[in-house]
């Protein structure tokens, strides 16, 4: 069963670590916050401010806003457009992000 | 200040490129402007470097053409005629009376910190984003946009899932599907609104272009290799799950673009990608005063807009492909540089390009005919559906505001239920709100493309006001 | 706002009332408000009366419509940037109070114990609980849904029926003829353009304003803020572009920064000297806002007439036309009480405030 990674070939730098709210999850470099997040099986990182939702990816470009995230305690970061830097402190995101 | 007249170009996707290109290849001083670390916009989106991808043309199609576009302006950048700025996120471009135009960025993923770009024109190739009609559980983690999926695959290299169900409308449909199966995910199905009897109707103007067939065909080719289960004249009406998606309810549509009731079937998967076509970026031509025809920025022959030194190439002039983008950037490059140095642009030299521009707008208007959302989708949008997926509007709200506060356009929706004023300032809810509402899809004026942060505001332009 | 407030008033008065406008609900300067309901910048004078006035008559309306209109008795502070502005502001206070207004000088802890992120350094401000906020183009939907008004939206009027002595028999629009007794003209800033089809003058002019919008926010301003400066700029005559830092946060999140003011016609176009104002003085006032996000920003044009009053009342000129318009950037505010004057001279009863003030005509004197 073939890979993204298989399918171009890809040898990529070694992977490193990041917490998502506390956990430790690989990401290897070059990739997105939402990518990491994929690759460790979260789909949702941010809860809507009027219903409490899950959201995740949406539009994946940058355009829609649904995956707004928190990194090294900056709300509102759009998990699709940042990559991800060993260390990384990720949490979800609750409210309008400044809620802490 | 140097003698040569600077150009510049904003956006690295197809039509910014080819539009680089040709202006820089008759002289004129480029600055590419791009939000993106590398170029190649949507459509040759790059995988990020730290993956090393050895062959990332398994991920493309057409990647010749994408080698001599890097490769000329790989080119060009070491010779010093154009300067690529990446990752500059750009919020206005401001036209200055006797002094040019100033292009307003944030620098970098963080989008924090200003930069500025000073330049005797701007051609704007800003490219366009994935619409996606609302349906019962399209809110859920793990429904996305068919374009998203494919840009996550083609930049991270990660997929969505382990079971995906394509559906909606539109020629994306289809190489995403591809794509997808080939990077280890299961299809589950191909859903695709279009009856492929309207195919056959306008089978004229597709058969003008054998490539492109060819091309849908190669694409058909590998989904039915792999067994995938399509379905044409069909529709997601509902997605399950709790805290992400488990299935969808799929159904037939009559000839009318209704839902036939009783043909529903449900089909698992945890991951649903959506498309019912695209949009065009306008914010920047907007706020510039460019006349729009409809949802798109208006060109004459030369790809100008009506307001002096303005150019604008690509699906920001229309929804149209990357061939489109190419060729309208070629022309719209061209007629940049003769303009630039006080010239009129060859005729000869752009007869080529301009004979190909029709037929792939001929084209382009064909595929959108063929591809039109199910006429009665809103039926399926039950009063509880979120419509507006940033302040959280029902499409019940919507309807209020309608029918019981006298609400008959797309303002004063937005201004009476908060639908589109929330981050994507109406990007996303805007064709479905119209819909709703049966009223037009007007623009909407965005004065800012991107959020910008007030302190950045408050000093912005200072330096050329003085 | 304003024509809504008179349907509403004319209607509970007993009037049969039909409400014509060529564009959409709050389609005119409603659509692009701020929503301030304040007795805090007026001076004593008809104004102020008229503000103390609406203000009562919106508390009544709010328990009415309440949350649907988003209102909020938050109340305003007005800060001052310098000990000498500080002296005038409470100086204005005074005079204030003994017009009925409630104003409590707030200095030093006290000022931050009302705003905690105020810029560190201010001398002190004045705290008026009376002023209120509520959703402009929510409230103008719900107050003419309420009234039961036939609404004529997208019909153009485009003269007056009048009889043979001048006076209104109704209008004529691009889709057939109203006939009514009374007109009233609430066309704000195109309130001038009405009363020529009547016949008539009234001084109407555009003054433009924009508004910045920020992301979503938790409560961090929690009341109507503003400098000073800002009662200045409203009294000024000046066509060239002044503002002064106003801040407030809203029910939904966002906090929405004015005020800026330019006599440009109707010109919409973008104004980035305009916004960067608005932003400098925001973030002044807020540091904090330094590192928020404007996400939108919209323009409006506030009718101000020459003496900075309304016109309200019969004009003496076209018996059976009445104004309602000209209310510059507090026709929200004060757009209950003129509904409620408006309805009292419509029935024949004596108004609760003197109208000599806001008489229409009082230019065509002057002019003479």
């Amino acid at each position: 069963m073939s890979s993204p990674l298989d399918l171009a070939d890809a040898r990529p730098d070694p992977a490193f670590t990041v917490t998502l709210d506390g956990r430790e999850i690989e990401a290897l470099p070059g990739r997105t916050v939402a990518a990491a997040l994929w690759e460790a099986g979260v789909t949702s990182w941010r809860s809507t401010r009027g219903e409490g939702r899950p959201r995740g990816i949406f539009c994946g470009i940058g355009v829609c806003f649904d995956c707004l995230v928190t990194v090294n305690g900056r709300p509102n970061q759009r998990a699709c457009l940042v990559p991800v830097a060993p260390g990384d402190v990720i949490r979800t995101q609750e409210g309008t992000g400044h809620d802490d | 200040m140097t003698d040569r007249p600077h150009l510049a170009v904003i956006g690295a996707g197809p039509a910014g490129l080819a539009a680089t290109l040709a202006a820089a290849a008759r002289g004129t001083r480029v600055t590419l402007i791009d939000s993106a670390p590398e170029a190649g916009g949507q459509f040759y989106r790059q995988p990020a470097t730290g993956l090393r991808a050895r062959r990332p043309q398994a991920l493309h199609h057409q990647w010749r053409t994408w080698e001599r576009l890097r490769d000329s302006l790989a080119g060009h950048v070491k010779a010093g005629r154009v300067r690529h700025l990446t990752e500059h996120h750009i919020w206005l471009v401001e036209k200055r009376l006797a002094e040019g135009f100033t292009v307003h960025a944030l620098l970098g993923p963080e989008q924090e910190d200003p930069v500025t770009v000073r330049a005797d024109a701007v051609l704007l190739a800003t490219g366009g984003y994935e619409q996606v009609l609302p349906f019962p559980g399209w809110t859920l983690p793990g429904v996305l946009t068919a374009g998203g999926a494919q840009a996550m695959l083609k930049g991270t290299l990660t997929v969505p899932g382990r079971t995906a169900v394509v559906a909606g409308t539109g020629p994306l449909l289809l190489p995403v599907a591809t794509g997808l199966a080939a990077a280890g995910v299961d299809i589950a199905a191909l859903v695709e609104s279009a009856d492929p009897r309207v195919f056959l109707r306008q089978s004229r103007t597709l058969a003008a272009h054998p490539g492109k067939l060819g091309e849908g065909a190669l694409y058909a080719g590998q989904l039915l290799r792999r067994r995938t289960r399509t379905l044409y004249r069909h529709t997601v009406v509902e997605a399950h799950g709790t805290d992400r998606v488990e299935a969808v309810t799929v159904a037939a549509l009559d000839a009318e673009g209704r839902v036939r009731p009783g043909t529903g079937r449900r089909i698992p998967c945890d991951t649903l990608a959506v498309s019912h076509g695209m949009l065009a970026h306008t914010d920047l031509a907007e706020s510039l005063g460019c006349l729009l025809d409809g949802t798109h920025v208006h060109v004459d022959e030369e790809q100008r807009t009506d307001v002096p030194g303005v150019w604008a190439a690509g699906e920001t002039t229309g929804i149209g492909g990357s061939a489109l983008a190419l060729t309208e950037g070629h022309i719209a490059g061209g007629s940049a540089a003769a303009r630039l140095a006080g010239t009129e642009p060859d005729p000869e030299e752009w007869a080529t390009a301009a004979k190909s521009r029709t037929k792939l707008r001929r084209f382009a208007a064909a595929l959108d005919r063929v591809y039109r959302p199910p006429a009665h989708w809103s039926e399926q949008v039950t009063d509880d559906t979120v419509v507006c997926r940033c302040e959280e509007v029902t499409a019940g709200t919507v309807r209020e505001a309608v029918g019981e506060l006298g609400a008959g356009d797309l303002r004063t929706v937005k201004l009476l239920t908060r639908a589109g004023m929330g981050w994507c300032q109406g990007r996303m809810c805007g064709p479905a709100v119209a819909g709703l509402a049966g009223c037009d899809l007007t623009p909407s004026r965005r004065p800012f493309a991107r959020p910008v942060p007030l302190g950045v505001l408050a000093r912005a332009g200072e330096e050329t006001d003085q | 706002m304003v024509g809504a407030a008179c349907a509403l008033y004319a209607a509970r008065a007993g009037l049969d009332v039909i409400v014509v406008d060529r564009g959409p609900v709050a389609g005119g300067t409603t659509g692009a408000g701020e929503g301030n309901l304040l007795v805090s910048d007026k001076e004593p004078g008809p104004e102020l009366d008229l503000a103390l006035l609406s203000g009562r008559l919106w508390t009544e309306l709010a328990q009415e419509f309440g949350e649907s209109i988003e209102y909020e008795a938050k109340g305003g502070v007005v800060v001052a940037t310098s000990p000498g502005s500080l002296t005038a502001l409470e100086r204005f206070a005074d005079e204030q109070r003994t017009a009925g207004v409630t104003a409590e000088p707030v200095a030093g802890d006290a000022l931050y114990g009302l705003e905690p992120h105020l810029a560190p350094g201010l001398p002190g401000g004045v705290h008026y609980p009376q002023d209120s906020q509520v959703m402009p183009a929510l409230a103008a939907a719900r107050l003419l849904r309420a009234s039961g008004a036939r609404l004529f939206i997208g019909r153009t009027v485009t003269g007056t029926l009048r009889s043979p002595e001048g006076s209104v028999l109704g209008v004529r629009t691009d889709r057939g003829d109203i006939h009514a007794p009374a007109l009233v003209n609430a066309a704000g800033t195109w309130g001038g353009d009405l009363a020529a089809l009547a016949g008539t003058t009234l001084p109407v002019l555009p003054r433009r304003g924009y508004v910045l919008v920020t992301e979503p926010l938790p409560r961090l301003v929690r009341h109507k803020v503003y400098a000073a400066d800002y009662v200045a700029d409203v009294a000024s005559d000046s066509a060239a572009l002044q503002t002064s830092p106003v801040v407030e946060g809203t029910a939904a999140g966002p906090v929405l920064i004015g005020a800026s003011r330019e006599r440009v016609g109707f010109d919409r176009s973008f104004s980035l000297p305009a916004l960067r104002a608005l932003a400098a003085g925001a973030t002044r006032l807020f540091p904090f806002l330094a590192d928020v996000h404007a996400i939108r920003s919209y323009v409006g044009f506030r009718p101000y007439m020459p003496d900075h009053l309304p016109a309200i009342g019969p004009d003496p000129r076209v018996p059976g036309l009445f104004h309602a318009c000209g209310h510059e950037g507090a026709g929200i505010g004060l757009s209950t009480g003129t509904g409620h004057l408006i309805a009292q001279v419509l029935t024949a009863k004596t108004p609760d405030l003197d109208l000599t003030p806001f008489s229409p005509d009082r230019f065509s004197e002057e002019a003479a």
